[in-house]
């Protein structure tokens, strides 16, 4: 597969690597949507299954954020990560809920927890933490010891 | 009237609040609030080998409205503590609350972004139940300390 990416997107696959089968590839995030287009419609190895979407924090590197989605073939019994970096300054990426629905709540996941935007998502607000939250809990930079105020409940009725 | 020479011993003078009190400590309904292995702890705790009916805190009941002991088994974070706060203020007085496990007391090993450090942040407690999880023996223990917080009261 990743020979496949390579010939197919050249320049787009910035780094590749390959331990004990498992393979991942290192897209440019500008290409994202059409690198996951491939992987989900081709013919020889359908990744039709969205396993995962993490974000990960690297306070000290450049960029410094990464998104990592896991995705498997169900067909072909295999699996493929794939990995893009994205500069602080600029948060941002295209949604992949057009190829696979499942990737909602994760992308509203890694919203909520590191504030990375996904352009094209219906629904971008918080998953986990409460409407009126300050800030991104994972990120390395978030106070360990910080607490916020308590929600107040809605009306019942 | 000299009472003791017309009744003998056939009668027993007392207080209403002690007699009220003295049939609300042996007639507890708890309301079981479990969200992590506390309350798995508390299954125990009712079920035979324990049994928690021994004093009469049997009557498990699942909605605030009939229950007067909270037990708050288990790990509150700051999304449902608003929850639990209005499940408290359902509940009609005279209400006790008991704080089971390290979690509920205090927030456990969760000293982080979304987790209540301790349940007395939104409600009052009266007894904590410190462990990870507690005993049965360590529920049951609460139990007798809200008995003899309502005997104290009497």
């Amino acid at each position: 597969m990743l020979e496949v990416l390579k010939q197919k997107f050249g320049s787009a696959i910035l780094d590749h690597h390959q331990n004990y089968g498992d393979e991942t590839v290192v897209v440019d995030r500008a290409s994202i949507l059409e690198v996951m287009k491939f992987l989900k419609q081709n013919a020889a190895c359908p990744f039709n299954l969205f396993l995962d979407l993490g974000g990960v924090d690297y306070p000290n590197r450049n960029p410094r954020f990464e998104l990592v989605y896991h995705l498997y073939s169900l067909p072909r019994n295999r699996r493929i990560r794939i990995k893009t970096a994205l500069p602080e300054s600029d948060l941002k990426i295209r949604s992949v809920i057009s190829v696979w629905e499942s990737a909602d709540w994760f992308e509203r996941e890694a919203f909520d927890m590191f504030g990375i935007h996904f352009e094209g998502h219906p629904n971008l607000k918080r998953l986990l933490m409460w409407e009126g939250f300050q800030g991104h809990p994972l990120r390395k930079d978030y106070p360990i010891d910080k607490r916020q105020p308590i929600p107040v409940m809605a009306d019942l009725v | 009237m000299d009472f003791k020479r017309f009744f003998g011993d056939t009668i027993l003078t007392t207080k209403i609040e002690s007699v009220v009190n003295w049939g609300r400590k042996y007639s507890l309904w708890p309301m079981p609030y479990g969200t992590a292995c506390c309350a798995i702890e508390f299954m125990g705790t009712v079920s035979s080998q324990f049994d928690v009916s021994r004093f009469g805190a049997e009557v498990v009941r699942f909605s605030p409205r009939q229950s007067d002991l909270l037990l708050v088994m288990g790990t509150i974070n700051y999304k449902q503590a608003p929850a639990l706060k209005k499940i408290y203020e359902q509940m009609c007085e005279p209400k006790w609350v008991v704080a089971v496990g390290a979690c509920a007391a205090s927030g456990g090993f969760y000293n982080n972004y979304s987790v209540l450090q301790g349940i007395d942040e939104i409600i009052p407690v009266d007894v904590y139940v410190p462990g990870c999880p507690p005993r049965p023996e360590q529920i049951l223990d609460a139990v007798m300390k809200i008995q003899a917080k309502i005997d104290y009261h009497a």
